[in-house]
């Protein structure tokens, strides 16, 4: 197996705090080089924040775990410098087949809106992503990413942690303000704060393969619910860079695992699908009983939770790197206040109260289809198949059809840093609502909005402001006039913000609305900055 | 201006548990005529048609909630 990758192999190297047996207290220390744990390494340094990144292995994700990036992490990437060649090694797809029996049942279009720098879903093999990370890091001088370094343990105390960490050259010890672990699904730092994570295993098994072919097959994603050539069960197929297939084929709870990753065993289930003259190499496959689960609070003291350690999905949707990624884009920017001294450490308990939302939303969409592809009973089975054989003909059917529904950004709409509106507007960007892009011209230049805006808070106003930026406790936030600095190159702006004249936005760090007004009043939005810092 | 509503008129919101099929004979009769011919299970799958495709046509959330309850399903 394994012909069109190469692993790299990213060389240990001792730390000087370790060589010196110094003892040495980082601002923030993450635990896991995943793409959550590397997506925050660089958004910390993006940031300012000097990161330590230790990782127990020293190389990238084993397989091909995740498939499927969305709109919103890439635009995340974007903003890290890595987005951009994602999108150029990935796979753009928006048209997906769903077939029942032998038969083409219904068939959406992801219909992508028009004038956003990033397509609605790419598909990429999880180690390109993390691949071109790693690489990112090495660019990034606050980053400093720890390869062959197992965190054994963790001691919290009052304003900071201490951690046991074991590598090639023995065990030595550091000490973090604050630790960040996104050491994944089986998480070691969960267990060592003692936290719960809690939810529901699928009655199910699933034969993940990826198959490498010159395929005939258009890149779209294929759902059939039971096909002819694997009875009972749904199959999906899905293409990936370098002619690399993706198929998932469900098997059943009484499937024996081993059994079932044995190539002998593999390549007939591939056969029947494809045909039997079909000219494939298996390039690696993997047996998964998938869960829905969450960590009971994603911070605990000076510990915080991403990623997998603190959600894990089962993958129907796609949902499980896409919102690590965007917990971290949720985390970074309140970490810097919070170590710069400028907002409350209680800041830090609002990444909670956000994101244990998304993932609560991630966990209800991703197990809803789980139930749809796995119905629990013989009449929730027959309901299933109703609604399959009703999609054909009849259109109120196909929204009911439920093989995953793909990753879109939960909007934190009863968000505490929010202020609630007090004017009236049209169109979708309330506040807590991730910032819709748009073409933009900036001195005679093409761009995109969402590139004028995370580094910091900033106001964006539609024509002129009294004034240049906005000031609140030691919160700078410079005020972006649409129509002078940047020009609404295609109308967007205007429409996907309501904008007139006036119009005036807060917006946060990570490119989430604070805030909205229909004229701009600076005592407004400095008030709007100190809600928004939890101040 | 406000219009006088008869008091026994159905709510929209509401489910109606009064009379309102002009041929409750006539309607139980072709309901039943509609399965002499499926099997079991052929009439089941019928049956989910038959729910999804009236659910549909009722839209309203509220009504389709009190609908499983009255029909004794656990609900939320
Ligand atoms: C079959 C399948 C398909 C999927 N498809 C998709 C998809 O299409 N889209 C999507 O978004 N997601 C998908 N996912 C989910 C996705 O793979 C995960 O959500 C993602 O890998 C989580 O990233 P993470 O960084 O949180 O954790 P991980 O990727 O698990 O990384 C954790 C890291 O921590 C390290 N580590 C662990 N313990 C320690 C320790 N004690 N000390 C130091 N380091 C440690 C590990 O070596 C590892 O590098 C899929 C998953 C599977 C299994």
């Amino acid at each position: 197996m394994m012909s069109t990758y190469t692993y790299p192999r990213y060389p240990y190297r001792i730390s000087p705090e370790q060589e010196a047996g110094r003892l040495v207290r980082h601002p923030v220390v993450v635990i896991g080089a995943g793409p959550v744990g590397l997506t925050a390494a660089l958004d910390f340094a993006a940031r300012g924040i000097p990161t330590v990144v230790l990782d127990d292995n020293d190389t990238v994700s084993l397989g091909s775990r995740a498939v499927c990036y969305a709109k919103r992490p890439l635009e995340i990437w974007d903003r890290l410098g890595c987005g951009e060649r994602m999108v150029e090694r990935g796979i753009s797809w928006r048209i997906g087949k769903v077939f029942f029996e032998d038969d083409l049942r219904y068939q959406f279009d992801l219909l992508p809106e028009p004038d956003h720098k990033m397509p609605a879903m790419i598909n990429l093999q999880q180690y390109y992503l993390e691949e071109f990370m790693v690489e990112e890091c090495a660019r990034q001088p606050l980053v400093d990413l720890r390869w062959k370094h197992k965190l054994l343990s963790l001691q919290q105390h009052d304003d900071f942690a201490t951690l046991v960490v074991e590598t090639p050259d023995g065990v030595f010890t550091l000490e973090a303000q604050w630790v960040v672990a996104c050491d994944g699904a089986n998480s070691d730092t969960r267990k060592m704060v003692g936290a719960e994570f809690t939810g529901q295993a699928f009655q199910d098994r699933f034969l993940i393969a990826d198959v490498v072919m010159k395929a005939q097959f258009p890149t779209e994603r294929w759902f059939w619910f039971d096909p002819p050539f694997h009875r009972n069960q749904s199959v999906l197929l899905h293409r990936q860079a370098d002619d690399v297939w993706r198929i998932d084929f469900q098997l059943g709870w009484d499937a024996d695992p081993t059994e079932e990753k044995k190539p002998e065993n593999i390549i007939p289930r591939v056969k029947a699908m494809l045909g039997p003259d079909a000219q494939f190499e298996l390039e690696w496959a993997s047996v998964y009983q998938f869960a829905c689960r969450r960590i009971d609070r994603f911070r605990h003291g000076r510990v915080i939770f991403a990623g997998d350690a603190a959600h894990q999905v089962s993958p129907f949707g796609a949902r499980g790197a896409n919102s690590g990624v965007q917990d971290v884009d949720n985390l970074g920017w309140k970490l810097k206040l919070v170590l710069d001294g400028l907002a409350p450490e209680t800041l830090m308990d609002t990444y909670h109260e956000e994101r244990a939302l998304a993932a609560d939303d991630n966990i209800a969409n991703s197990t809803r289809s789980t139930d749809f592809i796995t119905p629990k009973s013989a009449m929730s089975r027959r309901f299933r198949n109703a609604v399959l054989e009703l999609a054909q003909d009849h259109p109120f059917a196909r929204p009911l059809v439920n093989s995953g529904r793909l990753s879109t950004p939960t909007p934190y709409l009863a968000s505490p840093l929010n202020t609630p509106d007090e004017d009236a507007f049209a169109g979708l960007m309330a506040p807590g609502t991730t910032c819709a892009d748009a073409p933009v011209r900036v001195d005679g230049r093409d761009g995109w909005f969402l590139g004028l805006l995370g580094g910091g808070f900033t106001v964006v106003t539609f024509g002129d402001a009294p004034l240049g930026e906005v000031r609140a406790g030691g919160i700078v936030a410079p005020v972006l006039r649409i129509g002078i600095d940047a020009a609404d190159a295609k109308g967007r702006l205007a429409e996907r913000y309501d904008g007139m004249d006036g119009t005036t936005y807060l917006i946060r760090p990570d490119q989430h609305v604070a805030a909205r007004w229909r004229s701009f009043d600076p005592d407004k939005i400095q008030g709007a900055i100190r809600r928004a810092i939890a101040a | 201006m406000l219009h006088a509503m008869p008091t026994d008129a159905p709510r929209h919101d509401a489910l109606n548990r009064t009379p309102n099929i002009p041929d409750p004979d006539g309607f139980y009769e072709e309901l039943i005529e509609s399965q002499r011919l499926l099997s079991d299970d052929e009439a089941q799958l019928m049956n989910c048609k038959l729910i999804l495709l009236l659910a549909n046509h009722v839209g309203d959330r509220a009504v389709l909630t009190q609908a499983l309850k009255a029909a004794g399903g656990a609900g939320k």
